[in-house]
């Protein structure tokens, strides 16, 4: 079926976002409905998970670079918001180190986590302009040393940043809905930014580097816009992390949570944002269900529990299992298409001749 | 003249460990392309089988308590099981892959390998004395003392070398390993079976990790299921700096980011040591921009269109 008004074209053209958006609400109003606290966190943490999956694949899915920096930015963001939004007192027990503006003045959180985020992406901006002008597993190394060096910069600048013990006071603004809110932000961002310009010349270098520049794509400045936006999403759930737990420590985000978050990716399908959105709704419920079951539950008179850290292994498995037997991932990096396929030229005139 | 050779020694045993452990990596990337993530965990793995398997806080040790003629071959072949295992389940199905799906899955089987240690054995540090008098420091000249187990770690060190170079250019197999190394496609035409070259390689990684896994804990006498990760990146980051494919770059790169450490802990200004891990890292970012290719470019590290 072929949509015949102005809207019904515009309907079909944002498809995929929109029944995104949809399918994404349906879900979080079902699971919120029973206002469990323990389940309202887990779709919470699920959420802002949601956010971090759909910046990475707005740099590695549009660009093709594996980047293994990104919960780096995510530190820096979480960090950043963290400065705005903490109790004056507690600022000055913990992180007397801060300028004197940041020690006495607070930011209401949503102004904090959008300036949070803005700080990661200057600083993606300014490593990036060196960063991007690499391509393939160097690019994805430097990434890596980048990241490393953010964790170990955060880890000992403890004047700052309260190092290897954590920061607390933190105020919890995060609810599921206000997570929600930011994962349709990310999804609207990283669809419209796929469908411009900017997007299509990026895309183009990730199929051919050699052959985008030839085709005049200036390929680093490309990368650095989207390794720009993709950081700054980041940061922002980053911020939303920290609101989240009400406290932050720089282990928060070291090895594990790249590992998590590039595992939801790669299971989805690296270069769809469907894949991204499937990716992370498929193994947030793996993982819950393995969690359920590491704490043991009772069945026919017995208790069954998996050992601790299962879940990671499963996750584990879950992405070995996919790169193996489904190397494009669950969507097979398709996105969700407009479902009424119009009828092919042919039988159009078939039916014209009849 | 002391503090310069002090400082020498301790530059030349770090930097063992990191070439140690670059080869591992180093070999792998030559024949499968593969950035092995995993190859920390090895190091782990090495590191716990020698005690006995429970969540104690107090490690017991059992292999680590066999003669060291006993000892050394067992650690050395639970952990060559354990890469060629990962060989058959991880590498081998994803042979074909890019070397970003096989770096990605590398990975993941580090991960899953972490986690199966904390499983086993908990997620506590735990102590342990393997060969622990060998820390005992011997004079070496006026006003030089180093432990013991320095100058053992930059022989082992040397000795392992020799024997890798020996096996590289003596051996039929090592001969059909560099050939696979220069060029894959053409080695296998030329009839080399390269499911055997790789299970080799991957197996000799595995020897390499064992190694570094015992005179590691020797050194340390500490087990942590995350110790193997900074060896694994320093490691990763020499082999970068040397160029990805050479195994004398690898060797190189892993002195260097060995003396650069150890250069960085001595000289620079105390409130900006315990940053160093940081210049470290903003090192190799450095060089990678200045050479993408590594300080020694291999001639099978250049990508063609």
């Amino acid at each position: 079926m072929e949509p015949k008004t102005p809207l019904g074209h515009l309907l079909r053209d944002y498809w995929p976002m929109l029944s995104m958006c949809a399918v994404l609400l349906i879900i979080v109003a079902v699971i919120q409905i029973p206002g469990d606290r323990i389940v309202n966190q887990s779709l919470t943490e699920a959420l802002i998970r949601m956010v971090v999956v759909v910046g990475l694949f707005l740099f590695i899915g549009n660009s093709g670079i594996i980047s293994f920096g990104h919960i780096g930015f995510m530190m820096i963001g979480a960090y950043a918001t963290a400065w705005q939004t903490m109790d004056p007192i507690q600022k000055d027990i913990f992180i007397p180190g801060l300028p004197e503006y940041l020690l006495t003045h607070s930011h209401h959180w949503v102004v904090a986590t959008i300036l949070g985020g803005v700080l990661a992406a200057i600083v993606a901006f300014i490593s990036g302009l060196a960063l991007m002008r690499l391509s393939g597993i160097a690019a994805s190394i430097g990434t890596f040393a980048l990241f490393m060096s953010f964790y170990s910069l955060y880890l000992q600048w403890s004047t700052w940043t309260a190092g290897q013990s954590s920061l607390v006071g933190i105020p919890v603004t995060t609810t599921p809905w206000v997570a929600f809110c930011f994962a349709i932000v990310a999804i609207v961002a990283a669809f419209l930014y796929a469908r411009s310009r900017f997007g299509l010349a990026l895309r183009s270098s990730r199929e051919d580097e050699v052959a985008a520049k030839a085709a005049g794509v200036s390929v680093t400045s490309q990368r650095l816009i989207a390794f720009t936006i993709s950081a700054f999403i980041v940061g922002m759930a980053g911020g939303l992390y920290g609101h989240f737990l009400g406290l932050l420590t720089v282990d928060t985000f070291y090895l594990p949570m790249t590992f998590i978050t590039l595992a939801m990716l790669v299971v989805g399908g690296m270069q769809s944002l469907s894949g991204a959105v499937v990716g992370v709704v498929v193994m947030s419920f793996l993982i819950e269900f393995l969690r359920r079951w590491e704490a043991g539950f009772e069945l026919a008179g017995m208790t069954w529990d998996l050992p601790a850290s299962s879940a990671e292994v499963g996750i584990g498995i879950a992405m070995l299992l996919i790169l193996i037997f489904r190397p494009k991932g669950l969507t097979k990096n398709n996105e969700i298409y407009w479902p009424w396929k119009p009828k092919s030229a042919a039988t159009n005139i078939t039916e014209r001749q009849s | 003249m002391a503090f310069t050779l002090q400082v020498i020694i301790d530059a030349l045993s770090l930097g063992s460990f990191y070439a140690v452990a670059a080869l591992g990596i180093g070999l792998l990337f030559g024949v499968l392309k593969l950035i092995n993530f995993a190859h920390g965990d090895f190091i782990t793995i090495g590191a716990y089988a020698l005690i006995v398997p429970s969540a104690a806080a107090q490690a017991t040790l059992y292999i680590g308590d066999f003669h060291p003629l006993m000892l050394i071959p067992s650690i050395i072949g639970i952990v060559v099981v354990i890469a060629l295992i990962s060989e058959f389940t991880v590498f081998r199905p994803l042979r074909n892959a890019s070397p970003a799906t096989l770096m990605i899955g590398s990975f993941a089987l580090g991960f899953i390998l972490q986690n199966l240690v904390i499983m086993i054995y908990g997620g506590r540090p735990k102590a342990v004395g393997l060969w622990s008098d060998l820390n005992l420091g011997i004079q070496l000249a006026e006003g030089v003392q180093v432990p013991q187990l320095q100058l053992i770690i930059i022989g082992t060190t040397l000795a392992l070398m020799l024997l890798l170079v020996l096996f590289l250019t003596r051996t039929k197999y090592g001969i059909y390993m560099r050939a696979a190394a220069e060029d894959f496609r053409m080695a296998r035409m030329l009839g080399i079976k390269a499911n055997r070259v790789i299970m080799l390689a991957v197996a000799i990684s595995g020897m390499l990790a064992a190694a570094v896994s015992m005179l590691f804990v020797t050194q340390t006498g500490i087990l942590d299921f995350r110790m193997g990760i900074p060896l694994m990146l320093f490691a990763f980051i020499a082999t970068v700096i040397g160029g990805m494919g050479s195994l004398v770059g690898a060797v190189v790169g892993g002195f260097a980011v060995g003396a650069v450490s150890i250069l960085l802990q001595t000289f620079l200004p105390s409130e900006l040591r315990v940053f160093r891990d940081v210049f470290v890292f903003a090192i190799v970012i450095v060089i990678l921009l200045a050479r993408p290719q590594g300080l020694l470019v291999s001639r099978a590290a250049k990508e063609r269109v």
